[in-house]
Parts: C-alpha cells; sequence; structure tokens
C-alpha cells in the first residue's frame, strides 16, 4: 500500500500497522490483505464482490477490521459483505471507508453489509466514513446496513462520518426478535456543499425488545442533511430515537421521526432539535478568553464526541 | 484598578422609546478590594456586569482596567486581560466534560489531579463530576459550583461574580463564602460580587447599592449595612 492508502487506513480504521486478530483489506476494488483467526474465517463471495465473515459460535473478545480503501480517482463498486455471527459471541467489528479523489472523476463505494447475529451475541460494530483529496471528482459512498437479531442479542453500532464525504445516503435497517436489544450512535458534520441522508427503518418484533437511536449532526456552510429514523413497535417493546442537530452559515436539515405503535404495550419515544449554536455558550467561552471562532470550534468538537 | 467612567447603557424599549438602564455611572474601585454590589432587582446590576466584561456594550462612556481603555474590546480580548465572569445561570453543554471546562479555564493543561483541586474547593467530590458532561444532567447548583470552579482556576485579576448565591443550598453557602475569603485574603486579585445576601455583603471591603441604572450609596459595610438591614422604616435605596 502506499502513503495515501496508510493514511486514509489510519482514518477509518485507527490502524498504523497490520491490525491483530481477523482482518481483510481492500484497497482499490482488491484485496490487500487478509487474515483468519481458528474461530473468525473471511471467505470470498463466488457470485458477487464482497466477503462472509464467519464467527464460531463461543467467540469472545475478537475482533474483525475490515477497511476500504479508494485512491483512484473514478473508481466505483458495490460490495456485499455478509457477517455471520454464531451463538454467544462477544466481538467488535471495525468497518469503514477512506476514499481520497485526487482526479476529476467520480469515486463511489457502495457498501452492503448484512448482520446475522445469534441468540445472547454482543457486537460493537464501528463505522467510519473519511474522504480526502482536492480533486474536483466527488467522493461518494452508499452504505447500507441489514440487521437481523435473535433472541438476547445486543449490538451496538457507532457510524462517524466527520469530513470529505461529498454524498452520502445511509441505509440502515434492523429487525430484532425476543429481548434482543440495539444502540446506534450516529455522528456526522457535512460542509460546503455536501448532502447526507440518513436513514434508519426498527422493526421490533420481539417481546421485550428494544433500540435506541442517538444521531448528532452538524451542518456547516452550503451543505444539506436528511435525518429519516422510523421505528415500529410490534410486540412489547420500547424503542427511543433522538435526533440532535447544529446547524450553521447557509446549511439546511431536515429530521423526520416517525414512531409506530402496533402493539398496546410498545413504549416509543422521539426526539428531534435542530438549532444554530446558543449565543450564550459562545460568550461562555470567550469569557474563559477562547476567540469566537476558537469557541465554535470547542462546542462542535465536544458535541460531535 | 477598574474605573467606570460616565457609563450609560439603552435599550430599544416598546414603541421605539429608549430606555435607560445604566446612567452615567462614575465608579473606581481599587487594586485587590472585594466589593459588593446590591439594590433591589432590575435596578440594572447584572447589566453592569455584563458591561465590564463586555458581553454588553455601553451606549456612552469609558471602562479602565489598569489603565487600559477596554471599552472597545470584545469578551475574549478582556478574559486574556484578566477579567473573569460566573454567570448568574451558568451555560450547559453537550459534550464538553467538567475537565475540560476547568482545564480551558485554566490555560494550562491540567492532570485530574489539579482539576479536581478545583471542583474540592466549591465542595464537589471531584471523583464523581470530572468526567460528567456540562448538561441537562447536572442540577443547578452542582452547574453553579462549577461554575465558580472555573473562575477560581482562571485567577485572573479581576473577578466577577453574578448572583453566586442563587441557586445554591445552604451547606454549599458556608463554603462558598470560604471561597471568597480565601480569595480576598490572598490580596492578589480584585472582586466584584453582586449579591442580596447579608453574609457575602459582611465580608465586602466596600458596598456599592445600585437602583435605578445608578450609583445610590457607596461605602463600608458598617455605614451601608445598617441601612440595607434596616426594615422597621424601610430602606431608603429600596424605595
Amino acid at each position: 500500500m502506499d502513503q495515501i492508502q496508510k493514511t486514509l487506513l489510519e482514518e477509518v480504521a485507527g490502524l498504523h500497522e497490520v491490525p491483530s486478530g481477523a482482518y481483510n483489506i481492500r484497497a482499490n476494488g482488491e484485496s490487500a490483505g487478509r487474515n483468519t483467526t481458528a474461530n473468525i474465517d473471511i471467505v470470498t463471495k463466488e457470485d458477487k464482490p464482497g466477503i462472509d465473515i464467519i464467527i464460531k459460535p463461543g467467540t469472545k473478545k475478537e475482533s474483525v477490521h475490515i477497511p476500504v480503501v479508494l485512491s483512484q480517482s473514478g473508481l466505483k463498486e458495490m460490495v456485499y459483505n455478509d457477517f455471520f455471527i454464531g451463538e454467544d459471541c462477544d466481538v467488535t467489528i471495525v468497518a469503514g471507508c477512506g476514499i481520497h479523489n485526487s482526479g476529476d472523476q467520480e469515486s463511489r463505494h457502495d457498501g452492503i453489509h448484512s448482520f446475522f447475529i445469534g441468540k445472547r451475541s454482543r457486537v460493537k460494530y464501528v463505522e467510519k466514513h473519511y474522504g480526502s483529496g482536492d480533486g474536483r471528482g466527488e467522493r461518494i459512498m452508499n452504505p447500507q446496513t441489514i440487521v437481523h437479531m435473535d433472541e438476547d442479542s445486543y449490538m451496538e453500532m457507532e457510524t462517524v462520518q466527520i469530513r470529505g464525504v461529498d454524498s452520502t445516503k445511509r441505509s440502515t435497517t434492523a429487525d430484532l426478535k425476543d429481548r434482543a436489544k440495539l444502540v446506534i450512535t450516529e455522528r456526522l458534520m457535512t460542509h460546503g456543499s455536501q448532502y447526507a441522508e440518513s436513514d434508519f427503518r426498527v422493526d421490533l418484533n420481539g417481546a421485550d425488545s428494544s433500540a435506541n437511536l442517538i444521531s448528532r449532526a452538524v451542518a456547516k456552510e452550503d451543505s444539506k442533511q436528511l435525518f429519516v429514523a422510523k421505528i415500529n413497535g410490534n410486540n412489547r417493546c420500547a424503542g427511543h430515537s433522538e435526533c440532535d442537530a447544529i446547524i450553521m452559515d447557509h446549511a439546511q436539515i431536515r429530521a423526520i421521526p416517525e414512531i409506530a405503535a402496533n402493539d398496546l404495550d410498545a413504549a416509543l419515544i422521539h426526539e428531534a432539535a435542530i438549532g444554530k449554536i446558543a449565543g450564550e455558550q459562545i460568550i461562555k467561552l470567550m469569557t474563559l478568553g477562547l476567540t469566537e471562532a476558537e469557541a465554535e470550534e470547542q462546542i462542535i468538537n465536544g458535541f460531535l464526541k | 484598578m477598574l474605573e467606570l467612567q460616565n457609563l450609560s447603557f439603552q435599550v430599544e424599549g416598546q414603541d421605539s422609546n429608549t430606555k435607560e438602564i445604566i446612567k452615567n455611572i462614575n465608579l473606581t474601585l481599587e487594586d485587590h478590594t472585594f466589593t459588593a454590589i446590591t439594590g433591589p432587582n432590575g435596578g440594572g446590576k447584572s447589566t453592569l456586569a455584563k458591561l465590564i466584561m463586555g458581553i454588553e456594550k455601553p451606549t456612552s462612556g469609558k471602562i479602565i482596567f489598569d489603565g487600559t481603555d477596554i471599552t472597545n474590546m470584545d469578551v475574549s480580548e478582556r478574559a486574556r486581560l484578566g477579567i473573569s465572569f460566573a454567570f448568574q445561570q451558568p451555560v450547559r453543554f453537550k459534550g464538553i466534560k467538567v475537565k475540560d471546562l476547568i482545564t480551558l479555564a485554566s490555560r494550562d493543561k491540567l492532570s485530574t489531579a489539579g482539576a479536581c483541586e478545583f471542583l474540592s474547593k466549591v465542595g464537589l467530590c471531584a471523583r464523581d463530576y470530572i468526567n460528567r458532561e456540562v448538561d441537562a444532567s447536572l442540577s443547578g447548583g452542582e452547574l453553579k459550583r462549577i461554575e465558580i470552579a472555573t473562575i477560581i482556576a482562571r485567577n485572573t485579576p479581576l473577578s466577577v461574580f453574578d448572583e453566586p448565591e442563587a441557586g445554591i443550598d445552604l451547606w454549599s453557602f458556608s463554603n462558598l463564602i470560604k471561597v471568597f475569603e480565601e480569595m480576598h485574603d490572598k490580596k492578589e486579585n480584585s472582586l466584584i460580587i453582586i449579591s442580596h445576601q447579608e453574609r457575602i455583603l459582611n465580608i465586602a471591603d466596600e458596598i456599592v447599592v445600585i437602583a435605578d441604572g445608578a450609583v445610590k450609596a457607596r461605602g463600608k459595610k458598617s455605614d451601608i449595612l445598617p441601612e440595607l438591614l434596616d426594615t422597621n422604616g424601610g430602606c431608603r435605596f429600596y424605595q
């Protein structure tokens, strides 16, 4: 891998070196390295681009890294990754995509990640998106995440997109069986003329299943964002969605939270708030000696932390 | 230390009539003094404090701080010059931790132990608070004590407190008095405290009574306090 690819890799997966545990690194549409372990297998799909990640039942304290980096301008790819997580596992999965586009052509990575989480398993899933390069070609990512959660499983999903991606349409759908619990934290910042769309749909089908979706977003300059969250309570369950957004300059944000209770014992809450940075927050930090610009930066960093 | 010269502040009222909040105030405060500002609600005390910090700009007049005309300086410039301000209603932040705020205030890389020292002074068990966010999960009283801790951490030549006692429980109030006494005993810095509390007025070197936008009285506590506390005949400053 060259230096640009290494930098991308560090941004999206926090990797300086080859990670320990299982990994599959995809660079410019090709495999740039793979490691499997006794418990985690990675198999190339034969019918379409992508991989199957198969985690044996009972696998604990192991991690899988599957970062993707694109540094060749004009490359477009659609990748299917399926995660089969056995019962009673406790694993961390780190995905992420970095695009460096210094050319004039559009570079695009569309990934479809499907999770099949076995009974009583715990999964932490981290996904980071990052774009760099000063070419006029756009950097586009359209990730789709589909989660099927079996009884008593737990998934914590953390997605971050802070810089450099021109256009994103993110779609996340999940269905949960009895006592399954899903926690999603999304952090998003757009600037320039970027566009980001985030669409969640969660079906709480099992008794005592629960979901918590938390989105923190900042839109600067002329960027636009759309946040849609739909939680269907189809059983005795608890669902909560929260979209908290800071708007700056000429940016626009739309938030459409929807909750549907299809069972008498479904307890569902949605919250959405969009507003500019409170003037008194800036003044408070200025009384500590920060300039107005430093105060704004501090507030946004904290908000997206 | 601080000189207010012919300071006035007006706001646009209804029917575009202007309302005078501060009326031609002249006041000089000496180095290393503790001045308590008191007076009836709506009399202009908080506005005066905001004018000193630069949160509001005067309509006319001058503010001189340590010989420098700061009238046209913004809030950050005044903060860097050595003025601190404790808000009557402290601001909440999502995502900023107590430690972050105290570190920003002290302008140094603070160790956790260093930040804890400031929190202990305001009666907060540091271990429980240092990593908490300064958000809606904190009560009004907790927030207020953290606000005061940021001012202690700043340790600037002039600290202005806008009703520090508001929202503080009785136990913390005694500690608060100790904090102000300690700050004053060092004789390094000056304090301006806006307060209605007799115990705070009692430890000040000087009391300034502001009512209806003007200085109604000024003097040592032995002269001003009896008048303020005379409930029989009614206080002449509160009419």
